[in-house]
Order: C-alpha cells, then structure tokens, then sequence
C-alpha cells in the first residue's frame, strides 16, 4: 500500500532537519520555488488530485484553495489546524511527533499557492511532544533558510507562527479556531462570509487540517493525476485512520481510501483482543453514528461507503466498541463531553447538550422512564442544524444513532413511569 | 475603551519573546493567548493582578481577559497543585477503564475533581480527549503524557513524585 503522510515514520530521528532531507522532504517546496511552478497550477494539482480536507468535513482541499481572492490588497494567511480533539482521533498528533518538518513543508507549498506570507499554525493546548517537535522543527528550519525571509534563496518569504491553544474543543471548528487566534472566546462565526473571504483578522484565510497539508508535496512530486488514481473515484489518496478499543494493535494506520473497515480491523489491528467481540464501531470520530458490526463488515473506509451506510467518514478516529460496554453509559460520556465543549453562543446548542446530558444521567443512574427516551428524540431533532456550526449536531448523530441501533439497552434501563 | 496599566514584567526573555510576536502577529490583542500562557509558565496560575497585566501589554480591556481565561479549560484562576493530574473520561479512555483510575487518583489524594491536596503537591482535573485513545486510559501530570495506564501504574506514578 502507497505511504504517503507516514512514509518516514519508520526512519529513525525522522524528526529532525538532516533526517528529513535525506528522506526527502523540503525537495517539492524547493521545485516549486526554483522552477518556479506558478501558484495557480499548484492549485491546480491539488484540484486534480482530489484531495479532501482530512479534519472532518472533507471539503476539496483545491476548491477551498481557489476560493481565495488575489486582488483584495489586504494579506492572505494560512491556519493549520493541529487542533485535533475528536475523540477517537490521535493522528495529527503522531504525524508532528514523527514528521513534522513534512508538515511544515506542506504548509508552505500551501502558502505559496494562496498567495500567503504568514502561516499561523494552531496547536492545542494539551499537546507537549507534538508542540516541542513542530517548534523544534520550525526553528531549525528557520536557521536553514527554509522558513522566513527568503525561503530556499527564492526571494520568496514566508513567516511560520506557532500558536498554542488552551483547551477547547470548539476551536478545531475553523472560524472557533480563527477566534481564538485573534485572541479571543474559541467561538465560531456564521458564515458565510466563509474565511476564504473574511477569515483570521478580516483577511482571506484558509484553514486546512495538518493530514491535509502533508499530502501536498507527494501531489507536487508525482502529479495530481497519480494521486487521484489512489483510493477510489469520488475519494481519492490515503487516510490515516486512528483505531482505539479493544483491538490486539491499535494505533494509526494509513490506508487507501476504500479500504474495508473489518480488513483494517482483523488484518493491520490483528482483531479483537481475547476474550472481547465486536460489538459496534464508530468510524469517523465521536460525533459521527455508529455502526453495528453487520454494517461494519461491509462498510469501506471513503466518504461515500460511509455515507451509503449512514454514517460519516469524519476525522476517521475509529472507535471500537467491544461487547462488555454499556452502551447507555457510553453515550452518557459523549454527551456530557459535548454538553462540556459547547461554547454557550447558540441557545439549541448550549441547552440542549446541558438536557441530553442531564436527561441520559438519570437513565443511567436508572431513574429514566420511557417518555425520556421520546424527550432525547425529539429534543435532538429539535438542536439539529439550529446552530452556527455543527457542535450540536455532533451530539445528535450519536444520541440518535445509539437510539436507533441498540434501543433495547435503553430501554432496559427505564421505567414505565416516574419510581415513587 | 480603557485599557490598565501595570508594573508588572516578566523575565527578561518571556518579554522578548513577546515583544517578537507583537511585532509578526497583525494586532497585539491576538498575542493574547501567548502572553497569558508566558504568564503561567512562570506564575504557575493567572492572579488577577496578571491577568490585568496581560490587558496593558495586548491593549484590551481586563474583561475581555477575564472572559477569555474563563473561556479556555487549561488557563488556572487558581494555583494548581505542583503536580496537576488530569484523567482523560472521554470514550475511549472510559472503555479502557478510565473510571477504575479515575477511583485510584481520588482515592490517593483524597481529593474530587477540581481538588487540590491540602501540602499543596497534587490537583486533580477530569478532562476530556487528549488525543491518546489509542494508547489508553491516558493520564497527562502537568504537561507529560502517560499512555496504557492501569490503576496499579497510576497509584506508582503518583507514588514516585517528589
């Protein structure tokens, strides 16, 4: 299988500047700008290749790209976001640990084909080694002419900022992100305007996730062409999917769009541990529904084949379900999580996470009765799209999907009516 | 718009280092988050007096610093203890037996979520994903990642702290 994001993850120090040049990295950004390749056919290649936003949403990473107006006068800038707080997702996380100098070089083809002089590069807060790593990496990148004034004796400048969150979900959705680059409350703006237009400081933005950015110097090298003809037609490449649970051999694994869910599970996991069955799956991260292990075996790992199956590609945090959990308390967990991270801007949002949360606490303190079952239901269709962005419906998909799949666990522990 | 003044400094190279972001960042208002985070690696909280400091050397108002500390989970109106101990509770962790630890740290330091020891040496903070799911339960002890935690290696860890 073609490694294109976790290529160098095996080569020793793959971190470091010298390591990373004799693995090959920094040689597309140089050809960009030695040869030059105008910034419009970058952007070009990367529409070619098809390659999608790997944070979620999975919007063409070159259309997005395109949407950036040249004639503004005012600066354009590039946000990674290395914000990764899905749970279920710890892919980013391992791509700075191992590659970060890849990360970097991406981001400044990126820059190059948007017209962008300043990337700000948003990590969360919590992370320690990814943090160091990509600081690390920056700095000695900097000091080699690579980041900065004169990229590469190009003539061309490029400043890298590092900018560390604070513990916030919310901020990985882009405008909640672009707030608290500002310097503000993580929270998310109505759009449009869409940042491409009016993002971080009233300028043109573009947001992209750091999987994304570290596809586009194999696009640069082998064509946008070769990268499409990856994966499958309308998903295009390679995923790293982040698979937790109780597998033999959870971790990340980078695979061609396409790829079966049960195969990455028995094959590259090694399958269930002992003693534990599968029991369901949730593919794309928390906030995507979640598929019993009949859906699972037919489920391919691409945008499509999920959507077939009524659920979402997402962050593609695979989360494992084995047969001992209570699916009731772990639908409890998300929702207090969600009810946690809302920001508090939308009222469908900000009450109704609080009410499912408190709803699902007495179920599972087995106080619940049948009515608040039909009061989830129908208070979830109620938040769903009623918010600037999609924090809401990210608690929506789960209840209702839980509900959907595995009713008898709920009603298990409710009563007919309110206990005495 | 007011905005404080304070006598307050920082050390010398924290200073530096913001006065170098100020001058590549668009507005000072966005070296918000930087200046606060130089604050409390080197108070180890945000005392109000800080966080006013942190209001003059951004040019924004003391609330906007307050709505924004408040906003943000890892920012600390109060002093943790020396060692802040923050257990992951969210899917995966929780599958992976995040409850059994969450017990275990309790139970050794006789404090909630949200305690700190009375010596002052431990805090304790439940938190959401920290990105480890695959290598969990994860606990985070200030900044360090401790990944495949069972309650035994918790109460170790804990016990090995100076």
């Amino acid at each position: 299988m073609t490694k294109i994001i976790t290529k160098n993850w095996g080569v020793k120090d793959s971190h470091l500047l010298s390591v990373a040049r004799a693995n090959g990295v920094y040689s597309n950004l140089e050809r960009v700008l030695k040869t030059p390749i105008a910034p419009k056919d970058v952007v070009e290649a990367v529409k070619k290749s098809g390659l999608r936003g790997r944070g979620g949403a999975g919007f063409p990473a070159g259309m997005k790209w395109s949407f950036v107006p040249q004639n503004t006068g005012k600066p354009i800038y590039l946000c990674v976001n290395a914000d990764e707080s899905e749970p279920g997702t710890n892919k980013d996380r391992e791509i700075l640990e191992r590659d970060p100098h890849l990360m970097i070089e991406g981001a400044l083809i990126a820059a190059w084909a948007i017209g962008c002089r300043t990337v700000f590069f948003y990590i969360r807060g919590e992370f320690d080694l990814p943090e160091r790593r990509i600081r690390a990496a920056a700095e000695e990148a900097m000091k080699a002419g690579i980041v900065g004034d004169n990229v590469m004796g190009s003539g061309w400048s490029c400043d890298f900022i590092v900018h560390r969150g604070a513990g916030a979900y919310i901020c990985g959705e882009e405008t909640g992100l672009i707030s608290s680059l500002e310097g503000g409350r993580g929270e998310p703006k109505i759009k449009p305007p869409f940042p491409a237009v009016k993002g971080a400081f009233g300028c043109p933005t573009v947001v992209n996730n750091v999987e994304t950015l570290c596809a586009v110097p194999w696009i640069i090298e082998h064509g946008g062409e070769a990268y499409a003809k990856i994966g499958t037609e309308k998903s295009p490449g390679t995923k790293v999917i982040s698979v937790s649970g109780r597998v033999k051999r959870p971790g990340n694994y980078e695979i061609p769009l396409g790829y079966g869910l049960k195969d990455l599970i028995d094959n590259e996991c090694g399958g269930m541990q002992d003693g534990y069955r599968l029991k369901a799956v949730i593919p794309g991260g928390s906030s995507v529904p979640v598929m019993k292990p009949e859906q699972v075996a037919t489920l391919k790992l691409d945008y499509e084949s999920c959507q077939a199956h009524g659920t979402f590609l997402g962050s593609a945090g695979c989360i494992v379900v084995d047969h001992t959990q209570d699916m009731v308390k772990l639908l409890h967990v998300l929702a207090r999580f969600y009810s946690h991270e809302s920001c508090g801007q939308c009222t469908p949002c900000r009450e109704g996470t609080g009410w499912a949360y408190r709803i699902l606490t007495k179920i599972v303190q087995g106080r619940g009765t049948k009515k608040d079952i039909d009061t989830l239901r129908s208070l979830t269709q109620q938040m769903d799209g009623a918010t600037i962005c999609a924090l809401a419906s990210a608690l929506v998909m789960p209840v209702q999907s839980f509900l959907k799949q595995f009713p008898e666990e709920f009603e298990a522990k409710v009563q007919e009516t309110v206990p005495a | 718009m007011t905005v404080s003044s304070s006598t307050l400094k920082l050390a010398p190279e924290a200073e530096a280092r913001i006065d170098d972001l100020q001058r590549r960042y668009p507005t000072k208002a966005a070296t918000l988050l930087p200046v606060l985070w130089e604050i409390q690696t080197q108070v180890g909280w945000l005392p109000q007096e800080w966080m006013a400091y942190a209001a003059a050397r951004c040019e924004v108002p003391v609330s906007k610093v307050l709505g924004v500390v408040s906003f943000y989970t890892m920012f600390h109106q109060e002093q943790p203890g020396r060692h802040h101990v923050q257990v992951c509770r969210n899917i995966s962790c929780t599958m992976l037996g995040a409850e059994a630890i969450l017990a275990c740290v309790r139970e050794k330091l006789g404090v909630t979520n949200g305690g700190r020891t009375a010596d002052g040496k431990f805090s304790l903070e439940e938190v959401e994903c920290l990105a480890g799911c695959s290598w969990g339960p994860v606990v985070q002890i200030n900044r360090t990642y401790h990944e495949n935690m069972t309650p035994e290696k918790t109460a170790q860890l804990l016990d090995s702290l100076e």
